[in-house]
């Protein structure tokens, strides 16, 4: 096909496309106009029936519970899919896990960024915690929370060098917390099931709406899925930094 | 439509424009990351602040982290 006629092809295609596109959204209604009836049903009852001021985190860790642990478990899954595909292959050799080892061709980490990094590793930690912890209060919740606080560890490389993160997350630890937090979730629905007769009932006390203690078990498998994602994510992080930093060898690394 | 719709809007237009007009994969990594902050912002002005940080801590950090980290691994080959 010449360029002439790829380029008509591609304009006649981009005017269909277009038109199509401003068609379907002239249809569109207008923004915060909402028909639907479930949210006005959520925001009526939410509150007295789940003592959740936050109403998506009573969604999606109460009424529709069994929808975010299996969404829990994709994460799991393809943070275990990566760590399968980047284990050490019977042709590359693990090197010293200090930084400093002869051959090491990284630049060194401007003074700049290791300060900032230190500044940040509290703050993200700090944040990370409130995000998890305050889940069914203000938006936020495990999920956000826990990517909050594995940035937070992604400083601790930052600021130091591999060695200093796996120094405060070990491996084992890392891999403890991730399991915790998926099985946790697994077991807070089967107490519901044991106490109430119904997976992930929410049967722990409600407590007073607005309260950090309050929601029965929506904050507590906002905890776990906090542990899941923080763990989840540190050990995606130090999969690939492992990859680059350690394993040396295979058939297209000369180095 | 008010007026700060229209223009977060517009940043997302120009921004993910400018993700596909990066060529180099590692600036695209980068600009892919401003571009998940812009659409953060758009779920933030349409009240959806759940959503919102998901976005930016999927669409601004981890994503992009992913990408820089694999680009790390192939260049190290590479050489």
């Amino acid at each position: 096909m010449s360029l002439r006629t790829q380029r008509l092809v591609y304009l006649i295609a981009a005017v269909v496309l277009a038109a199509a596109l401003l068609w379907g959204m002239s249809g569109l209604p207008e923004v915060g106009d909402y028909q639907g009836p479930y949210g006005d049903v959520l925001n009526a009852v939410a509150v007295t029936e789940r003592h959740a001021v936050n109403v998506v985190a009573a969604v999606t860790f109460d009424y529709r519970g069994v929808d975010t642990l299996v969404e829990e478990y994709i994460l799991f899954a393809a943070v275990l899919g990566v760590a399968v595909l980047l284990r050490a292959q019977r042709d590359e050799e693990e090197r010293s896990l200090d930084d400093d080892v002869e051959g090491r061709r990284i630049r060194d980490t401007s003074t700049a960024v290791r300060v900032i990094g230190l500044a940040l590793v509290g703050l993200h930690v700090v944040l990370g915690l409130y995000i998890v912890a305050h889940g069914h209060l203000s938006p936020g919740g495990g999920f956000q929370g826990g990517v909050v606080l594995a940035t937070g560890l992604l400083m601790v490389y930052l600021a130091g060098r591999y060695v200093t993160l796996r120094r405060v997350s070990p491996q084992a630890l890392t891999d403890a917390a991730e399991a915790a937090g998926a099985g946790g979730y697994v077991a807070v629905g089967l107490l519901g099931l044991a106490v109430g007769g119904a997976f992930l009932l929410n049967v722990l006390p409600l407590g007073t709406p607005g309260k950090l203690l309050s929601a029965g078990t929506i904050p507590l498998i906002n905890l776990l899925v906090g542990l899941e994602v923080a763990g989840g994510f540190v050990l995606l992080l130090s999969e690939f930094l492992e990859q680059t930093l350690i394993i040396r060898g295979g058939p297209d690394d000369e180095s | 439509m008010n007026l700060i719709l229209v223009v977060v809007l517009l940043l997302t237009a120009a921004t993910g424009t400018a993700v596909v007009r990066t060529r180099d994969p590692l600036d695209q990594a980068i600009v892919a990351s401003f571009h998940g902050l812009v659409l953060g912002i758009v779920f933030t002005v349409y009240q959806a602040p759940d959503v919102a940080l998901s976005q930016i801590a999927v669409g601004a950090v981890a994503l992009p982290l992913m990408i820089v980290l694999a680009l790390t691994k192939i260049r190290g080959q590479g050489r």
